[in-house]
């Protein structure tokens, strides 16, 4: 049963505390010292890249995922982690023109590469016109993979533009539409799992300048 | 995740001199598979060499008609030429219904032919599995198989291959081109390119350590109508319950692959030959010496009522 008392707890108040009783048990007592083979420090390796307009050099650990160079090192937070195995979207960003996961992708495999985040595509004052209509179409309830929607329904316009067809294109041949049957086909990558697709889908239209 | 050292490597030669050279390591392109498994230690390369900037992109016309695909050409790229999809529209009908559009942006050609499958005791590191742990046995036989291999399988081993894309290949009869350590280059028919699981389903295919894909060909077009259809438990980005990728010609004869069934896109010749009778000639023919299980047995009527449909739709 959960008390009153804890109901009002933060979310950044049950971080807070999470981290410190993670600290209390991993510092080790300053009398014990057991001999252990040293463990070989990580590989790392320097990346340059250019990170919403602005050129950015890293050192990291090789193993550094994009999404956590963008997150922990850049400190750009608005690309969230979600599932961190490609499967919900919540990290999709935007590499040279395209859309992916960078949860699945290396830090350091993208050398000289134009990265968009959602802090680039707009700001609270000078919002995006696909930023923007989530907003009016209230295309989100928590807000978390509202990020991933949103780069990857940047993304998705300049692909039915550039002609690349879907699961749903009837004709191979024939230029994509933008449709609501498209949109949601190619927009299953990102999951939101309060459902506002609907609305995700209205905000998306309207963009295009199509109705829902 | 393991720690592992990482080198780029600008030529073909660079790619397999490194991999010669290196203790445990392994190739990543598009990335989207191996480091998934790498994050939950199912991988653990002590070495990476980044492929992806290799100069094999490109879609060329082959001088005997058809088309040379770079090892490196994105899926969306591949789904999306205008010669694919004019020609060879089963290969983009396969390569759309896969995956998502942020992961077709990332995965290449040779990944997707490489990619492991998702049988989840694979994924499971928990439990036995004689693909990830060579001798630990095999968890799906006896557990969960509704998602499992009905042909091909063996004792040790019931997972399918989980692409959509080589389904297509297969049904075009691709080849897959690629350069060892040596410098020897080798070309493969798609029909010998996986290795039946066996008592070593760890092994999944015939290249050798360090061979790398460096093209996959298709032969000049073969005309006729283009269906690829897939069953999931889900309308999108989903992998395959089962699928059917076929080209039918004008008088009825054509070209059968299967997926979601075995360890590899399953194709009978035949099966092809049984085309003009209908879809239950040609699943008898396809599907001879399957062994379902109980919870993978609606395989067997699923592939041929899914066929039935799809002949009926390629008629018009």
């Amino acid at each position: 049963m959960q008390t009153p008392a804890e109901f009002e707890l933060s979310r950044r108040g049950m971080l807070v505390g999470g981290a410190a009783s993670v600290a209390a048990v991993t510092i080790p007592p300053v009398t014990a010292a057991p001999t252990r083979p040293a463990t070989p420090p990580p590989a790392t390796a320097k990346v340059a890249f250019e990170v919403n307009g602005t050129a950015r050099e890293l050192e990291v650990d090789t193993r550094t995922s994009l999404l956590d160079a963008l997150r922990e090192q850049l400190h750009l937070t608005g690309t969230k982690k979600g599932c961190d195995h490609g499967q919900c979207g919540a990290c999709t960003v935007i590499v040279d023109g395209r859309r992916i996961n960078s949860c699945l992708t290396l830090a350091v495999m993208h050398e000289g590469d134009k990265i968009v985040t959602i802090e680039g595509l707009g700001t609270p004052d000078k919002m995006h016109p696909m930023q923007d209509a989530f907003v009016v179409h209230d295309g989100y309830q928590c807000g978390y993979c509202t990020p991933g929607q949103i780069c990857s329904a940047v993304a998705v316009l300049d692909e039915i533009k550039a002609g690349i067809p879907s699961h749903v294109t009837a004709d191979l041949n024939a230029a994509p539409k933008v449709t609501a049957t498209e949109l949601r086909e190619r927009m299953s990558g990102n999951i939101c799992r309060c459902g506002a697709y609907s609305n995700i889908i209205d905000a998306i239209s309207d963009v295009a300048g199509v109705k829902a | 995740m393991k720690s592992f050292t990482y080198e780029r490597a600008d030529t073909v030669a660079a790619a397999t001199a490194a991999f010669a050279r290196a203790k445990d390591a392994r190739f990543i392109a598009g990335g989207t598979n191996l480091l998934d498994l790498m994050k939950l230690e199912i991988e653990t390369p002590a070495h990476l060499i980044d492929v992806s900037r290799l100069a094999l992109d490109r879609i060329d016309a082959t001088p005997e008609g058809g088309l040379r695909i770079g090892a490196m050409v994105r899926n969306t790229d591949l789904a999306s030429d205008t010669r694919v999809r004019r020609d060879y529209g089963l290969l983009s009908r396969a390569l759309v219904a896969g995956a998502s559009g942020q992961l077709r942006n990332k995965a290449t050609t040779a990944g997707n032919l490489l990619q492991r499958t998702r049988c989840p005791y694979f994924y499971d590191t928990n439990q036995p599995c004689n693909k990830r742990k060579p001798g630990t046995g095999c968890a799906a036989i006896g557990g969960f198989h509704r998602l499992h291999a009905v042909i091909g399988a063996s004792d040790a081993c019931i997972a399918t291959h989980p692409s959509d894309m080589a389904v297509a290949m297969r049904a075009l009869d691709a080849s897959v081109e690629t350069v060892d350590a040596a410098g020897k280059a080798r070309v493969i028919p798609i029909a010998d390119f996986y290795r039946a699981p066996g008592t070593t389903p760890h092994l999944e295919t015939v290249l050798a350590p360090g061979e790398l894909i460096t093209a996959v060909t298709l032969p000049k077009p073969v005309g006729g109508t283009h269906i690829y259809h897939k069953v999931r438990d889900r309308a999108s980005y989903a992998f395959a319950l089962i699928s059917v990728g076929v080209v039918v010609q004008k008088d009825g004869t054509g070209r059968v692959a299967l997926g979601g069934v075995g360890y590899k896109p399953w194709r009978v010749s035949a099966a092809d030959a049984e085309l003009p009778r209908g879809a239950k000639a040609v699943t008898a023919a396809l599907l001879d010496g399957a062994k379902p299980g109980h919870e993978n047995a609606y395989k067997l009527p699923l592939v041929e009522r899914t066929l039935a449909g799809v002949l009926a739709q390629a008629k018009g």
